[in-house]
This record gives C-alpha cells, sequence and structure tokens, in this order.
C-alpha cells in the first residue's frame, strides 16, 4: 500500500466501513457532489451513492437529530461538520439527546460526529477551533482526536463500530502534512477507544499531549535531548474516557508533568488531567504540575496573533527546562 | 378514510384509559405525594394521539410528546408501567433515569423525548430517513405542541424531510397555550399549519376534539406517506384542559374558554356519536368505565408495589456495556 496522508488515511477509514457494513452511511454539508470542505469524503458518492452519502441543508441540529433518528434504528451514521467549529449549532442535540439516551431509557446511539478543527492555517476564530472542553463534561459521549494517519484510520474504524456517540476531531493541520506521509497496513486494524499511546519513551518529563501538539512535543523532545533532558510523550488519541492508567504509570516512572494542548487554558482538558495526577500520584511529583495551553482568548486571525496564540515547540522547551531543573 | 364500527369503540376505549389513567395520576398521586416533580397530563387533548397512531403498523415508530398518554397505551405499554414510570419505580421504562412522560420503548416503536422540546423533530425525521434508506414500508409519528414549532430544531427538521421527501406525518398539537403563552405571542400567524407552506409540505387544520375527524385526515396522510408521497402537517386544534403541569392553576387562560370547550370534549363528542350509531347505550358506557376504573385499579396497585432502583445503579449505563445487554433498560 503506497503512503497515505492523515486525510487520506480518515478516508480509507470511512471508505471501507461504508464497504464492509451496509449499515454505514454519511451526511452533511456539501460531502457528496463536492466530497467535502476538505475532501475527506471525495468518491464516495459515485461509489456508493446518493442513499448512502447525503448532502444536507445548512442545518446541523437536523443533521445531528437526524443522525440519532437513524441510529436508533440500527443505522451507524457518520454526520460531518463542516469545520468542528459548527458544532456549537447542535450542542444540545448532542449533549441532550444523544449523550442521555443509553442512561435514560437503554437505546444507545452509535452515531460518529466529526469535523476538522485546530487551528495554524490562518482560519481565523470560526474556523480553528478545539471544541473539546465543551464536550468532555458530558458523560454518555466518547472523544477521540488522532495525531498520525495510523491512528486517524485506526480511530474513524472504532468509532464508526462503537456503540455509543463518538466525537472524531481530525486536526486539519495534519491533513496533508508531508512528514505525516505513512505507509498503512493492507489489513482491517482498529486503534481501541480509550488507550493512550507513548509515542516516545523517556525517564525525565511526561509530556501528555494530542492532535498537532503531538508533533511539537516529539520535535521539542528532540532538542531536549541534546540538553540531556529525555522526555516521555504520551498521545492521548482518546480525550473521554481519558487513559488514566498510561498516564499515571508515566508520571510514576518521570515524576515531572507536562500537559500540552492547543485548545485554550481555562476549562481546556489540561485541568482535569492535572487534578487526576495530583490526586492519584501525588506521592510521585517532584515539580508542579505545568500546563502548555493557548491563552484565553478567541483564535486571532492575522498570523503575528496566531503565533502568539498557538503552543510552540519553544514555549514547550522553555517549559520543560524550567520543570526540569525544578 | 372512515374508522370502522370496531376502531370507533377502540378509540373510546383507550382516550377513556388515558383519561381515567392520568386523572388518577394528577388529582389522587401526586397530590398524596406518591409522584415527586412534574406532571404534565393530555386531557382534553386525548383525539389527537389516539386517532393518530391508532393507525400505525408494526415497524412504525411514534415521537410523542407529554401530551400523549394514548401513544404510550395504543403501542401497548401497560398502564402499570406507566405508574412504575412516574413514581420512579424500577419497573418504570427508565428505571427511574428519568420521570413523568420522558419514556420510551425500542420494542414498541416509541421514542422517548427530550424536555428541549422540538428536538424530537430531527430525531423523527431521522428514523423516516432510515425507512426511506432501507425502503421499509413504515411512516413515523411526530407528535408536538404549538411552541415546540417556535423552535430551530423543528424548523430544521421538517425542512429537512421535505427536501428528502420523507415518510413522516407531522401532527401538532395545538391546544392555544405553551405553559402560560398563548398562540398570540408565539407565532404571528392564524394558523401553525400555515408554516407548513414554508417548506412545500401540505398541511390541514382540523378540529382536534373530534376523534373521526382525526382519524380520517390522519389515515390519509399516513397512506400517503407509506406510499412515498412525502410529509403532511395535519393541525389539530385542541385546548389544554388543566396548567401546563400539576402545579399550575392556569390563571393567566380566560376561565371562560375552559367551559367552552368543556362543552367540545372529545370524549363526551365520541359517546354521542357511538350512541346515535346504536354502537353503545348509557349502560354500555357504566360498564365501559368501571371496566376501566377496575383497570387503572390493578394498575397502581401494581406499580406502588414495585421496588425502587438501588442506589448504586446511578452509575450504570452512561456507555455500552455486553454484560449489561441482557438486562436492559426496557426488557
Amino acid at each position: 500500500m503506497p503512503p497515505v496522508t492523515y486525510l487520506e488515511a480518515i478516508r480509507q477509514g470511512i471508505w471501507e466501513e461504508m464497504e464492509r457494513d451496509e449499515r454505514v452511511f454519511i451526511l452533511g454539508e456539501d460531502i457528496g457532489v463536492y466530497g467535502g470542505a476538505f475532501k475527506v469524503t471525495e468518491g464516495m458518492l459515485e461509489r456508493f451513492g446518493e442513499s448512502r452519502v447525503i448532502d444536507t441543508p445548512i442545518s446541523e441540529t437536523a443533521i445531528v437529530g437526524a443522525a440519532c433518528g437513524a441510529a436508533l434504528m440500527g443505522m451507524r451514521p457518520i454526520a460531518e461538520m463542516q469545520f468542528i467549529d459548527f458544532i456549537s449549532c447542535c450542542f444540545d442535540m448532542i449533549t441532550n439527546f444523544a449523550a442521555k439516551s443509553r442512561y435514560r431509557w437503554g437505546a444507545g446511539i452509535p452515531i460518529v460526529v466529526r469535523g476538522p478543527c485546530g487551528g495554524g492555517v490562518h482560519g481565523g476564530p470560526f474556523h480553528s477551533q478545539n471544541v473539546e472542553a465543551y464536550f468532555f463534561h458530558t458523560p454518555g459521549l466518547k472523544i477521540v482526536e488522532p495525531a498520525t494517519a495510523y491512528d486517524a484510520k485506526g480511530l474513524i474504524k472504532a468509532a464508526i463500530r462503537d456503540e455509543d456517540p463518538v466525537l472524531y476531531f481530525e486536526h486539519k493541520y495534519l491533513y496533508r502534512l508531508p512528514k505525516l506521509r505513512e505507509e498503512l497496513p493492507a489489513e482491517d486494524y482498529i486503534v481501541p477507544i480509550g488507550k493512550a499511546a507513548v509515542k516516545r519513551k523517556g525517564r525525565d518529563i511526561s509530556i501528555i499531549t494530542y492532535g498537532a501538539m503531538l508533533h511539537v512535543a516529539l520535535e521539542a523532545a528532540d532538542t531536549l535531548q541534546q540538553e540531556g533532558i529525555d522526555v516521555e510523550v504520551i498521545d492521548l488519541r482518546t480525550l473521554l474516557p481519558l487513559d488514566e492508567e498510561t498516564i499515571l504509570n508515566s508520571v510514576a516512572k518521570t515524576s515531572k508533568a507536562i500537559i500540552l494542548h492547543e485548545d485554550t487554558r481555562t476549562g481546556g482538558i489540561g485541568g482535569e488531567i492535572a487534578a487526576i495526577i495530583s490526586e492519584k500520584a501525588f506521592e510521585y511529583l517532584d515539580g508542579p504540575i505545568v500546563r502548555v495551553t493557548a491563552p484565553d482568548t478567541p483564535v486571532p486571525y492575522s498570523p503575528p496573533l496566531e503565533e502568539f496564540f498557538l503552543p510552540n515547540v519553544p514555549k514547550l522547551l522553555k517549559a520543560a527546562r524550567e520543570l526540569a531543573a525544578y | 378514510m372512515r374508522a370502522s364500527d370496531e376502531v370507533e369503540l377502540k378509540m373510546l376505549y383507550y382516550m377513556k384509559l388515558a383519561r381515567e389513567l392520568e386523572t388518577r395520576i394528577e388529582r389522587k398521586l401526586y397530590r398524596q405525594g406518591k409522584i415527586v416533580g412534574g406532571v404534565y397530563v393530555g386531557r382534553g387533548q386525548e383525539a389527537i394521539s389516539v386517532g393518530s397512531v391508532i393507525h400505525s403498523r408494526s415497524g412504525d415508530v411514534i415521537s410523542p410528546c407529554h401530551r400523549d398518554m394514548g401513544a404510550f397505551l395504543i403501542r401497548g405499554v401497560s398502564p402499570g408501567r406507566i405508574l412504575a414510570q412516574y413514581m420512579g419505580r424500577k419497573s418504570g421504562l427508565t428505571r427511574g433515569r428519568d420521570g413523568n412522560m420522558h419514556m420510551g420503548d425500542l420494542k414498541h416503536g416509541l421514542i422517548a423525548f427530550v424536555s428541549h422540546l422540538g428536538d424530537s423533530v430531527p430525531v423523527a425525521v431521522g428514523i423516516a430517513l432510515s425507512f426511506k434508506l432501507r425502503r421499509q414500508p413504515n411512516v413515523e409519528f411526530c407528535i408536538f405542541g404549538d411552541g415546540a414549532t417556535s423552535t430551530g430544531a423543528f424548523h430544521e427538521g421538517i425542512n429537512f424531510a421535505s427536501v428528502q421527501q420523507l415518510p413522516i406525518v407531522f401532527i401538532c398539537n395545538n391546544n392555544q397555550y405553551a405553559y402560560s403563552t398563548p398562540l398570540r405571542l408565539q407565532m404571528n400567524i392564524k394558523r401553525v399549519a400555515e408554516r407548513a407552506a414554508a417548506y412545500g409540505i401540505p398541511a390541514e387544520t382540523i378540529d382536534g376534539n373530534d376523534v373521526l375527524a382525526v382519524y380520517e385526515t390522519v389515515g390519509r396522510a399516513v397512506e400517503r406517506a407509506r406510499s412515498g408521497g412525502g410529509p403532511m402537517f395535519i393541525e389539530c386544534v385542541t385546548f389544554r384542559m388543566t396548567g401546563h403541569s400539576a402545579h399550575d392553576d392556569a390563571r393567566y387562560v380566560p376561565q371562560e374558554a375552559f367551559q367552552e370547550w368543556a362543552k367540545k370534549d372529545p370524549i363526551l363528542r365520541l359517546e354521542k356519536a357511538l350512541k346515535k350509531k346504536r354502537l353503545i347505550n348509557g349502560q354500555g358506557l357504566k360498564e365501559l368505565d368501571e371496566r376501566i376504573a377496575r383497570e387503572v385499579d390493578e394498575a397502581v396497585e401494581w406499580a406502588e408495589a414495585q421496588p425502587y432502583p438501588e442506589p448504586q445503579e446511578c452509575l450504570e449505563n452512561v456507555y455500552y456495556a455486553p454484560e449489561l445487554e441482557g438486562a436492559k433498560t426496557n426488557a
């Protein structure tokens, strides 16, 4: 199999599931004839037809609501949010209908709501957000965010097969990034939901991260290695439910933790991770739990503003050196 | 499409059962403190859910709201389990997870609605979408009130249904009040059915207290939907003969309206029509009322004896767990 981009991996994952399971179908804005704003669903209308690839009106509540209804009838809908920023339009449907359905009346809702998240593409406030914090708080949902092509394909398959509503966030900066191209296994595989991955083993500091920030962490790790700081990098992959075991095992080993996320600081999921580490690994800590995040502002558009906003390698290096010296 | 004699008698039974059950819920059990939280009955509006849902077949799905007790009864949910639901017992339809009419059962094709009214519409549309995609000859019965038609969810939902020409019947219970909000503060049109034209959906406005008219009109809409003719919108004009909930005395409603609409009571009207056709007489009605009262008595007795859920059950069923599948809520 030739190497594929992160985006192509997602497309392959959806395509293979649609081939494999006739209950799977996709709906969203511009996903059919246009192949999706980012072309994730390109070619699917020709292959699978109008009854499995549905171009909808601009109606996020109806898109997700209809997905819920079809899921109740045993289908496996994948609802696309053209930009994940638009998920706020169907907040109610996700948090009050989908998330609570199994708990309230035993009716599971196996939908996937997927869309491109994140900044670094000059998208401005409404095309660059990271929305996990809004939904992290909602029992009944699952949230995943792959950072590699391999994980992207494995997680979209796992999400489609999952019996619960899964929010699948694709970081748009990673979509066509050349260095993420990789050869994927020919055979069917999934990446289990709820399992983080240690993407770099280390001894001195645990960097807990996800999405595009994984690659910031890995790049910083190389520089830090030369300074004698050996960091362990954990890619969460699943944000909800968190893989506490992997996080705590790492901190027990290193005794120092940095949580790195592109999302803004206050109320970002880093706070929850820090609380878990503090509660359950306090004895192991040799320094404060550090968060490297975006500041508490909307995502700005102008390049110098966005550069100030986004966490990056220099900011992470600074935090890691300070923590290493603590 | 006229109702047969048998169906007319069935509709009488269901309307009376719904009325008796809800009277027991609101005026007895709630006031005795045996039901806590909210109680929302559909008194005076029974013809709408009964005259509609009686058309449903196996495989059809109903999306009711809180005024639609008739829908649950017709689809086969026992009064006992409904009472257990109201009283938060383990054998209620939600095992105590949700209260009052917030219940559903996929086995009976009943979707549990959420308090965010209007949200039920896109879900119902998705159900109808699944019928279309899988070429199933089924119909979705989507019942909601006048107030719900103000929500964005409603508009997005029916628009999508019309674009896709889905097998769904939209039944609007226009009881003229949404809590304390009268129709004139809810919309600037005379009839809710006018909304449907904006979405290319044929619509009719009928007397919602005439169960035979509901039967006839919804029957046509269901046949049309089932044969691929797309959605219809049926506005059933009625009146909410209670407050919004058991704790609302509805003092904002002009009291003459209650007197006026009491004369148009759907059950009295059907009784009169059936007597005229000699399908039932005074004695028969008395016996029917006694039978129904006994049925509800037994259901109350059964439900009151049902255990509460264990406190620890609070933590269960947030996510899918294979080992719990056998002990599903709607066993």
